[in-house]
């Protein structure tokens, strides 16, 4: 049966406006003012915002190999509960994905089971070594949208140089965790203020732009697209702004937590406050909203990282990085960054929908005739309020638990079925 | 003079934790507490039928033995649990353990564990009071309160004194809790190190001096304490030998030269005769290293026991 | 609290303790061997009354020492409401001496038992006298007084207040009133 969302308030080329959607089984069939009810099962969006569906490029699903944390179901369910249609795993799963047969794996228990489309990043190195080049053209036939070495970082730069020269012929973009070991070494916060009084070990920025700095080097002279995850410091941004300007072919994206959150958060030991890269100084997030306004940062990343309770209910120098992001993100966004007045609504749509979607060169990320029916209605006068009993992600390791958010999402369609209702 | 006790169940993590009122009350009452440390017959019955437990994940002899025997003295029951660092990655996790431990009825816990904040964890699994016995690099109360203490008891008093710690302050919980305590009471403190064993923005978060130079930092200094240094910072790379340390930090008689005359030499221990501070400056009159050792049982007596009072 | 009644002035807590100073020459011929430990507070400025009147008396200067009891206390839950620790100051060995502790109010017994036991860590008196300047029974525990300035028969209403120049500026023994 197709389906008629009537009363929304449409994003349409960024803007809004009151027209119903017709949907029929995975597209988007008619977009128009007052279509006419001919047996439609009729989906009342009661003057709600409807989105085009959020797009992730940076996820763990934690599947196959450490599905104590998350898998496929429980990552995607999360997902859509977050208004995510499409998210993109990273390979540092047990095994790495570097082979066919991982990458067919998830792919496969996505389309069956899944709540949302997974799209697959590859690892650039076997076993995300550092050592040799994984079997990328291999993985390009079984759809991979990107390779990255994500959780590890290569050291040796003739190898990292390899590997994207090799990348560089088919067009894949490589994505950087960009991490140099010797300074980050066991750092465990941003390295400064807060790592001095806790006397826990420091992360310094340096650790990340100096990678950042190499790899913009590598990319102009590799011709390969480089893409950075997850920047976090004022210095990172300018770099990669400089390289813009050149012309390198370099994107960049941000994570809701370094947007929204600062190093001080870590003065209670609070395990969901570590991350890596850590979060940083206020100076430094007042960076990253500027480069989001900017152009610089091409789009939002949540790096999903979810852990299970025991493993972050520990020291805080054993617990491991990471918090959990679908769930909270958009209304942690809307809330501490829209509603605060730093960025627009349509800003915060673009940055989680229609940028991450050209990114991996897919055909989603903007409501139109004829495009698959991803779509997020939200409610922004409605809140969120994420509990360990509430959470459909398998771990609850996130700073914004028991905490209440402004911008609900109260359905998500994803291919034109249901994903998620309120 | 009548005073409401209210230590009673509260967790001593930092020096942060207490205002400069409540610094001065435990110093008096560590005070009452040293005069029994002094008797023939060095034993009260105040604590019988507490129970405390020494949680112990790094090895610390003379920290444990301290607590231990100030816990004894008041006649509680002591407990002790040790496990090595190897065991925190893989053996039991630390919920597990106090857990286990507070089962059996444990009032008062006092830990001493390599990673910051784990003080906090030990208090929310227990619901007891905990003291901090040293965390990480992170805070070392009670050495900070025994070393104001040794200060506070030769001089009356710290407001307006000038104090010098010179050594590795990076690596050091003994630097950063005495920074909070001592400036609480009104000191002012220079921290002095080599560029690279000094933590960044030390002057924003302690509001204290910071000089590379031993000389400028001891100048009329009325206290200087000196900080152990460790053999493994040279193979981390953090300064090219112990000789050329030496040469540049060592207290000896003619670096302290430079502060007053009847200077305070103090050191937590353990010493590194020779590296850091030199046997006639260790042993010479000006020194109160031996009394700090005495002073930090009474210090911990006067902890445990405002602590433990009032709750049955 | 309010007071019920002031049953003794300036002039009668000093005749009365001079009085108690001559029972104790009586008791200890030459006062060798004999130490007044005052109980911390009032205590304290009891034992260095009489000192100055058996001096005055006997031309010999007893020493005195000052006993802090909190420590030996069997009520801890009660620490919170406990004078701040002061410690204890006994210049003397009091090994096969004669102790005269000194408290200005005797009552339910356990404030001397504590005394007791603190003055045994100190070492092994030959004999331990009790000498408060008022008993106002409701003992709890059985413990006797040698010397006493004055009985006052009470209700466990009531509370007795001595107060002394040293401690709180006036001499003067009230009975109050709890609220």
């Amino acid at each position: 049966m197709k389906k008629l969302i009537k009363n929304g308030k449409i994003y349409l080329d960024g803007k809004f406006e009151n027209k119903d959607i017709l949907i029929n089984d995975e597209k988007i069939e008619q977009i128009g003012s007052d279509i006419q009810n001919d047996n439609f099962e009729v989906i009342d969006a009661k003057g709600n915002f409807v989105l085009p569906g959020f797009v992730d490029l940076h996820s763990h699903l934690r599947d196959p190999g450490q599905t104590n944390k998350e898998d496929i179901v429980s990552g995607t369910k999360a997902a859509a509960k977050g208004g995510f249609t499409t998210i993109c795993a990273m390979p540092n799963t047990e095994p790495i994905v570097d082979n066919v047969a991982t990458v067919e794996y998830i792919k496969r228990k996505a389309k069956d089971l899944g709540y949302s489309k997974v799209e697959v990043i590859g690892a650039l190195t076997k076993k995300s070594e550092g050592k040799e080049i994984s079997e990328i053209a291999s993985m390009i036939e079984y759809g991979i949208v990107a390779v990255s070495d994500d959780g590890h970082c290569v050291q040796n730069a003739k190898i990292k140089l390899n590997a994207m020269k090799y990348a560089s012929s088919f067009d894949i973009p490589v994505i950087v965790h960009p991490e140099e070991y010797n300074l980050a070494g066991s750092g465990q916060i941003n390295a400064g203020k807060y790592s001095t009084k806790l006397g826990l070990g420091g992360i310094p920025g340096l650790a990340e732009e100096i990678i950042i700095a190499r790899d913009i080097m590598l990319a102009e002279s590799s011709k390969c697209r480089l893409h950075i995850a997850h920047v976090s410091t004022a210095k990172a941004i300018d770099l990669i702004r400089e390289a813009k300007k050149k012309g390198v072919s370099v994107t960049c994206e941000v994570t809701p937590h370094h947007l929204l959150l600062t190093e001080d958060l870590c003065e209670n030991f609070d395990t969901n406050t570590k991350v890596k890269p850590p979060l940083r100084t206020e100076k430094d997030r007042k960076a990253c909203i500027a480069g989001l306004i900017d152009g610089t940062i091409d789009f939002i990343a949540t790096d999903h990282a979810p852990h299970a309770d025991y493993e972050k209910e520990r020291e805080f120098v054993l617990a491991p990085f990471g918090i959990n992001g679908f769930e909270s993100a958009f209304a942690s966004l809307y809330s501490e960054l829209v509603l605060t007045g730093n960025i627009s609504l349509e800003l915060l749509i673009e940055k989680m929908s229609t940028a991450p979607a050209k990114f991996i060169k897919k055909n989603i990320g903007e409501i139109k005739e004829g495009r698959v029916a991803d779509l997020t209605i939200v409610n922004l006068d409605d809140t969120i309020c994420l509990t360990s009993g509430n959470m459909l992600s398998k771990s609850k390791n996130t700073p914004y638990l028991n905490k209440t958010l402004k911008g609900k999402v109260i359905q998500t369609f994803c291919n034109g079925r249901e994903t998620w209702k309120a | 003079m009548k005073n409401t006790n209210n230590f009673v169940g509260r967790n001593l993590y930092d020096l942060a934790d207490f205002s400069k009122e409540e610094i001065i009350s435990i110093l008096k009452t560590t005070q009452a507490m040293k005069e029994i440390n002094l008797r023939d017959y060095k034993k009260l019955p105040t604590l019988r039928g507490k129970t405390v437990c020494t949680l112990f994940f790094e090895n610390s002899t003379r920290t444990k033995m301290s607590f231990e025997l100030a816990a004894n003295r008041l006649s509680a029951d002591v407990v002790s649990f040790s496990a090595s660092t190897s065991s925190l990655t893989k053996g039991e996790s630390l919920q597990d353990t106090v857990y286990t431990l507070n089962a059996m009825g444990i009032d008062l816990y006092i830990i001493r564990h390599s990673c910051p904040g784990t003080p906090q964890l030990v208090n929310k699994y227990s619901g007891k009071p905990v003291l901090n016995a040293g965390d990480g690099r992170h805070a070392h109360p009670t050495q900070a309160l025994l070393d104001i203490f040794s200060i506070w008891e030769k001089r009356g008093t710290l407001e307006g004194l000038k104090i010098a710690i010179v050594g590795d302050i990076a690596h050091s919980r003994v630097v950063r809790s005495n920074l909070i305590g001592m400036k609480k009471l009104g000191a002012s403190v220079t921290v002095c190190a080599p560029k690279t064993l000094m933590p960044s923005k030390m002057e924003e978060v302690y509001g204290c001096t910071v000089d590379y130079d031993l000389k400028s930092a001891l100048k009329d200094a009325d206290v200087i304490m000196g900080l152990r240094m460790q053999l493994e910072r040279q193979s981390e790379g953090l300064f090219p030998s112990l000789e050329e340390y030496t040469k540049r930090y060592v207290l000896s008689k003619e670096t302290i030269k430079f502060a007053k005359k009847d200077a305070l030499i103090m050191h937590p221990g353990p010493m590194n005769r020779g590296i850091e501070i030199l046997p006639e400056i260790a042993d010479s009159n000006q020194s109160i290293i031996i009394e700090q050792v005495a002073n930090g049982v009474a210090v911990r007596m006067a902890l445990i026991y405002l602590t433990l009072g009032g709750k049955i | 609290m309010k007071v019920k009644s002031q049953i003794m002035n300036e002039e009668a807590i000093n005749r009365t303790l001079k009085r108690i100073a001559h029972q104790i020459i009586e008791n200890n011929k030459g006062l060798e061997n004999v130490y007044l430990i005052g109980i911390r507070s009032r205590g304290v400025p009891m034992a260095e009354r009489l000192q100055k009147y058996l001096e005055k008396f006997e031309d010999f200067k007893v020493p005195v020492g000052i006993l802090d009891i909190t420590l030996y206390r069997d009520d801890l839950s009660t620490i919170a409401q406990q004078p701040v620790l002061k410690g204890s100051q006994i210049d003397f060995d009091i090994n096969n001496s004669n102790i005269i502790l000194t408290d200005d109010v005797l009552y339910t017994g356990r404030t001397v038992r504590a005394a007791i036991d603190a003055l045994l860590d100190f070492g092994r008196p030959k004999q331990i006298e009790l000498c408060v300047l008022i008993d106002r029974g409701h003992r709890e525990l059985p413990i006797k007084a040698n010397y006493i300035g004055k009985n006052v028969p009470t209700s466990n209403e009531e509370i007795i207040k001595v107060s002394f120049k040293e401690t709180d500026g006036e001499d003067k023994v009230r009975i109050m009133l709890r609220d």
